[in-house]
């Protein structure tokens, strides 16, 4: 579907394996994609390169030539054109891929390097880890034990620092940890776009802070604390809770804008202790907005639907689902729908289903707000364009529900069936809410879920699998990390079971996964742009669908990282 | 006994010589400058070229080579920075050209400008010369009011701007790389090369020259009477005049201009400088700032080197070291800036080593791993032994810090952090394995002990 | 921020120096400490403002140069030279003796505001060991004795002018 551009690509030799990068590539990433690991700490892909950690010191070499007639000079040994090698080491960051290059890292003086700087990088540092949080990912960890001596011979007195500085309202710094590598200044710097870090004092007692009076406060300070490589910089709010080698990594999508920044939530035994942004290069690079990452907190917030109910009475899904559909069959002709950009693609696609069953119009509700031009768009909801590409809708949606709020007055719908939106907040009063029948299906209470018949709780997307089309359309999937509360069923299972209950045919109970692969066969079947696709088909990094058929709706975002509407 | 020659430092300290325009223009002052304007710029390239000029800031490094690598294609203006931040200890030459002759750097900037297409030039002086910064002040207001600087100079074509940039007491603003990122108003950390060579990405990322006081005010005189004549001066490969500033333990300490390589060791400090203090002896001396590697008195250096086409084979005491750029090399040491420090029997090595150990680690601007803890580590280790608590072990330790410093750090600071502590401990091993014993121990006579 | 008008004048003209605004940061932390005596948090804002910086940017510089304060010193600023041919030549005894005779330690204001101690790095005049710089003139062959001529003329100074 998109064409792979062609690139001048080198050869380069590592550890005397011949390896094809493209042009400009430095020796950390061509090593990496020749299998070699080349350790360091300030280095990231996403920033700009400083070189001061001195940990991807190898050794380089060049092809030598006869300096007059410019013709290969061969070793007589190997029968190969000789290599000079430089008797000093190069870093590797630094150091970009040119015809010719050799670089060998397995030698006494690359080994020397590694353990002089490991060796150097401890004598300050404090020996934190029974109580650090990085420990189990922590880099000056990992490389100690890959490529340092295993001893220290420093028996002086350690530098003593600010121990727990709080920077901002989500970050917590432990100055004496920090090992200077500048990662997160030049992150707040060239991609928060927010110079408000920075080094005081000099040599080895250099420390990070902020000017006082100023905090580390935008929406991506977390972003420091993913990147900073020990356990310096670290989320206030997942401190001490627990250690990360019992966490169980479940890929996911942030679901606070269509810019769908790919993350990563990390649970134990159900719950869930943090999230952080994944890689995806054509997406999100390796960032998310802090917004993003609280958002797991509504799953064991106090106001969530965990109940099934009919008339404010508790009751099973299973009578809740036959009463709705009961409801539903009866309004017939009175009935509007009003979905959400919240819900997945499949949910979309079986609300369609739905609507058509009942022929009820259906529509979305806008969520437009401020976008930041990084990674908050600003269509505040994930999935507006899985509703088109559904076809569940095929006009961008309003932020109110003009129209329904005087269908209701004027006495021509007499039912609403909400998915997940709070009618009160598209401008429908609670007079209005008060002289129709409700059947909210939603996660949270709220002013609907109150005036609601008939309430069918449903699942976050941290506890469903399911995807989202984001502003790219590209499809990007998720899976459950936790399960729902007890007694919730999957979404997809309760939406089949509504709708076998208005066709009249008989509901058979499925599993999740089952159901989840059963839709998408359907989905598959249905739309074209879908039509070679299984939900275990789409790759970790999403797929750019066909969006020929909307290129003339006005959508709503602007520019982003990654991301550039067309004109 | 070897006869100064006084190129450089022809007017210091000569009475009734002021640093005024007039006095400097009554000498001559300024009239290289009118001819060379007339010239064509690659011709004066090539004059100093052919001089065989070596910078005088430390490095020793080609003048015309650093010159031919500027970026001239780019179409980026190209700029001038003269490094006056003069820090490296036992140094103090380029203060009394700032202070007493400030014209002749003047001429030599507009000069090396001229050559260069420079418009805009900017003299870094270190912030502890404030009265050199006012002279300086008042010298370029009088030679813009005389039309040497700025606009159409000296009625040509050509105009070139100077300011004055005043440091603020760092060392590693001397270094080229730090001083261009203290000029544009950030942390003075060196940059990595490649990929920013100051000939290709240097101030303001455009192509830049940093010169040496000393070393500009060479090419004027080099321009006023042609390379091939100043390339006669001093030796093959170490032509022209140097200035070495001689302290410490010797009777005459003090500056004095040589030609290069035509002076020994030991005739500079015992004929020059009136040998050792009375009732003491010479025991170690850094020949080139505190950055060289200290030679110890008694050392013998044997072996061959290149005179003109023919190897010859040389024998020498520490006396008959020639004290020109290659020589010094060859002896594992370096001419550096110029700044010889001579130490006698009265001081211990293991003190001295903690004095300038103090002063690296103090200077680190902690940008690079092994120079930042490096530096530090090794400073703890010498205070810790000249406090009391040394242990026979700690030169090997020592050196074995030092050697993971040199030669993996961003700028050459790495090499100058270690190599006084490699070579205190290479020569003088066995004060450094005695000094935990102190019915053993040398110590010094006079108080060096850092107390920081 | 009441900076003299000379003051403010010299920092507008300087800004011009430079293509960069940034690059003026390093003289106007030195024409704002000639002025005020030192760097306030509020210069250091006022600073950043004037060259469309963050505060953090000037912060960093004003810590990474020792000659940057922070805080007041005393009316007359000794500082005496520690590193090697200085130290050889007896700078530590110097000091001491600067010391004593103002009855402070280094770092501190002394008595009645009049000095304030310090040692700093190699000051290039090493011929002329130990050498003190005192405001901004320096002073040669400072052992003890003229070690205490100098402080007895700067309490002379000091007395005559208050």
């Amino acid at each position: 579907m998109i064409a792979t551009s062609t690139v001048d690509l080198i050869t380069v030799n590592i550890d005397g394996k011949d390896v094809a990068v493209p042009k400009g590539t430095n020796v950390i990433e061509a090593a990496a994609k020749a299998g070699v690991d080349v350790p360091h700490y300030c280095y990231h892909p996403k920033l700009t390169v400083v070189g001061n950690c001195r940990m991807c010191l190898v050794e380089m070499g060049m092809p030598a030539v006869d300096p007059a007639t410019k013709a290969a000079v061969m070793d007589p040994a190997t029968g190969k054109q000789k290599i000079n090698w430089m008797p000093r080491p190069v870093i590797g960051c630094a150091t970009n891929a040119s015809p010719g290059l050799h670089i060998r890292t397995t030698t006494q003086l690359v080994k020397d390097c590694r353990e002089g700087v490991m060796e150097f990088l401890l004598v300050n540092h404090p020996l934190d880890c029974p109580i650090c949080d990085q420990a189990g990912e922590c880099k000056l960890q990992e490389q100690a034990t890959g490529y340092g001596r295993g001893y220290s011979r420093y028996i002086e007195d350690k530098n003593v620092k600010p121990k727990r500085t709080v920077l901002g309202p989500r970050v917590t710094l432990d100055d004496e940890r920090c090992i200077l590598c500048s990662r997160c200044i030049r992150f707040s710097k060239e991609v928060a776009k927010d110079d408000v870090l920075g080094f005081i004092d000099r040599g080895s007692t250099s420390t990070l802070t902020c000017f006082p009076g100023k905090k580390l406060e935008n929406n991506y300070s977390l972003n420091t604390v993913d990147i900073c490589p020990v356990g310096a910089l670290t989320s206030t709010d997942f401190r001490f809770k627990m250690r990360v080698w019992f966490l169980k990594q479940t890929n996911s999508i942030d679901m606070e804008s269509s810019v769908g920044a790919n993350t990563v939530v990390w649970s134990r035994e159900g719950q869930i202790y943090r999230i952080t942004p994944r890689q995806n290069d054509e997406v999100n690079d390796t960032w998310m907005p802090d917004s993003g990452r609280i958002l797991y907190k509504q799953v064991k917030a106090n106001n969530r639907l965990t109940a099934a109910s009919v008339s404010h009475a508790s009751t099973s899904l299973v009578d809740a689902v036959n009463k709705a559909s009961a409801l539903l069959t009866e309004a017939k002709g009175a009935l509007r729908i009003v979905a959400s950009g919240k819900n997945t693609v499949e949910e979309q696609f079986l609300i369609k289903h739905v609507a058509q069953q009942l022929l009820a119009p259906v529509s979305l509700v806008s969520h437009v707000g401020e976008g930041d031009k990084i990674l908050v768009s600003k269509d505040h909801t994930p999935n507006v364009r899985g509703a088109l590409v559904t076809g569940l809708i095929s006009e961008l949606p309003k932020p109110k529900l003009t129209e329904l709020s005087s269908d209701i007055d004027s006495g021509k719908v007499k039912l609403v069936l909400s998915f997940g939106e709070d009618l009160a907040q598209a401008g429908i009063t609670a007079a209005q809410l008060a002289k129709i029948t409700v059947i909210y299906c939603g996660t949270h209470t709220n002013t609907t879920s109150e005036a609601a018949s008939v309430v069918i709780p449903t699942l976050t997307v941290f506890e469903k699998s399911g995807s989202f089309i984001n502003q790219q359309f590209r499809l990007q999937k998720f899976s459950a990390a936790v399960p729902g509360p007890t007694g919730v069923s999957d979404d997809l299972i309760t939406l089949t079971h509504l709708l076998s209950s208005l066709q009249g045919t008989p509901h058979a109970t499925t599993q999740a996964a089952g159901i989840l692969s059963q839709t998408w066969k359907a989905l598959a079947a249905s739309i074209p742009s879908f039509a070679p696709l299984s939900f275990s088909g789409i790759p970790a990094t999403g797929l750019l669908i066909d969006s020929t058929a909307f290129a003339k709706l006005p959508f709503v975002e602007t520019e982003t990282l990654h991301f550039k509407p067309v004109a | 006994m070897p006869e100064q020659r006084r190129i450089i430092f022809k007017h210091i300290d000569s009475p009734g010589y002021t640093n005024d325009l007039a006095c400097y223009q009554k000498n001559g002052g300024y009239e290289t400058l009118k001819s060379a304007v007339l010239r064509k710029p690659e011709e004066l390239i090539e004059e100093v070229k052919k001089s065989g000029l070596r910078g005088r800031g430390g490095a020793g490094f080609s003048c015309g080579l650093k010159w031919s690598l500027v970026d001239r294609k780019s179409g980026k203006p190209i700029y001038l920075i003269v490094n006056a931040d003069e820090s490296e200890p036992g140094t103090f030459k380029d203060r009394y050209i700032l202070h007493q002759d400030p014209h002749q750097l003047i001429e030599g900037m507009m000069i090396t400008c001229f050559a260069n297409n420079v418009r805009q030039a900017y003299i870094y002086i270190r912030g502890e010369f404030p009265e050199g910064a006012r002279i300086l002040e008042k010298a370029l207001a009088e030679a813009r009011q005389a039309n040497f600087v700025g606009a159409n100079i000296v009625g040509s074509q050509y105009s070139c701007d100077i300011f004055i940039h005043r440091g603020a007491g760092a060392y590693i603003c001397g270094e080229e790389t730090g001083l261009i990122e203290s000029i544009e108003g950030k942390r003075p950390y060196p940059r990595i090369k490649p990929p920013y060579f100051p000939a290709v990405l240097g101030l303001y990322q455009c192509p830049t020259i940093v010169n040496n006081v000393e070393t500009l005010c060479h090419v004027k005189h080099i321009v006023s009477m042609g390379g091939e004549a100043y390339s006669k001066i001093g030796t093959p490969g170490n032509t022209g005049t140097r200035i070495l500033c001689v302290s410490g333990h010797v009777k005459r300490p003090g500056y004095y201009e040589f030609e290069v390589g035509k002076i020994t060791l030991g005739e500079l400090l015992n004929d020059i400088c009136g040998g050792p203090l009375p009732g003491r002896t010479f025991k170690a001396v850094i020949p080139g700032g505190s950055s060289a590697k200290v030679l110890r008195f008694g050392e013998r250096f044997k072996g061959k080197r290149k005179v003109g086409t023919e190897m010859h084979d040389y024998d020498w005491s520490l006396e008959d070291l020639p004290m020109d750029f290659d020589s010094l090399a060859m002896v594992g040491s370096m001419a550096g800036s110029g700044g010889v420090i001579v130490m006698d029997d009265s001081v211990s090595m293991v003190e001295a080593l903690a004095n300038i150990n103090a002063f690296y680690s103090h200077e680190s601007c902690g940008q690079c791993t092994p120079c930042r803890e490096g530096s530090l580590w090794m400073k703890r280790i010498t205070n810790r032994m000249v406090h009391g608590d040394a242990r026979p072990e700690d030169g090997t330790l020592l050196k074995n810090v030092a050697d993971q410093i040199a030669g993996r750090t961003i700028c050459a600071f790495g090499e100058a952090c270690s190599w006084p502590t490699q070579s205190f401990v290479s020569k003088f091993g066995e004060e450094f394995k005695t000094y935990a014993d102190r019915s053993q121990a040398t110590v010094s006579a006079q108080e060096i002990i850092p107390l920081v | 921020m009441n900076l003299s008008a000379p003051t403010v004048k010299q920092i507008d003209e300087v800004i011009t120096h430079y293509p960069q605004k940034r690059s003026a940061a390093l003289p106007l932390l030195h024409l704002v400490q000639e002025d005020q005596g030192y760097i306030s948090q509020e210069a250091i804002e006022w600073i950043a403002t004037k060259l469309e910086l963050q505060p953090i940017n000037v912060f960093e510089l004003v810590t990474f140069y020792p000659m940057f304060r922070q805080k007041p010193i005393g009316k007359r600023h000794i500082k005496v030279c520690r590193t090697l041919s200085c130290a050889l030549m007896g700078g530590y005894k110097t000091c001491a003796e600067f010391e004593t005779q103002f009855k402070t330690k280094r770092g501190e204001i002394s008595e009645g505001g009049e000095v304030t101690i310090e040692f700093v790095e190699c000051l290039a005049s090493c011929g002329t060991a130990p050498v003190v710089l005192i405001d901004d003139t320096l002073h040669e062959n400072v052992d003890c004795a003229k070690a205490r001529a100098l402080s007895d003329r700067i309490k002379a100074e000091l007395k005559s002018n208050s």
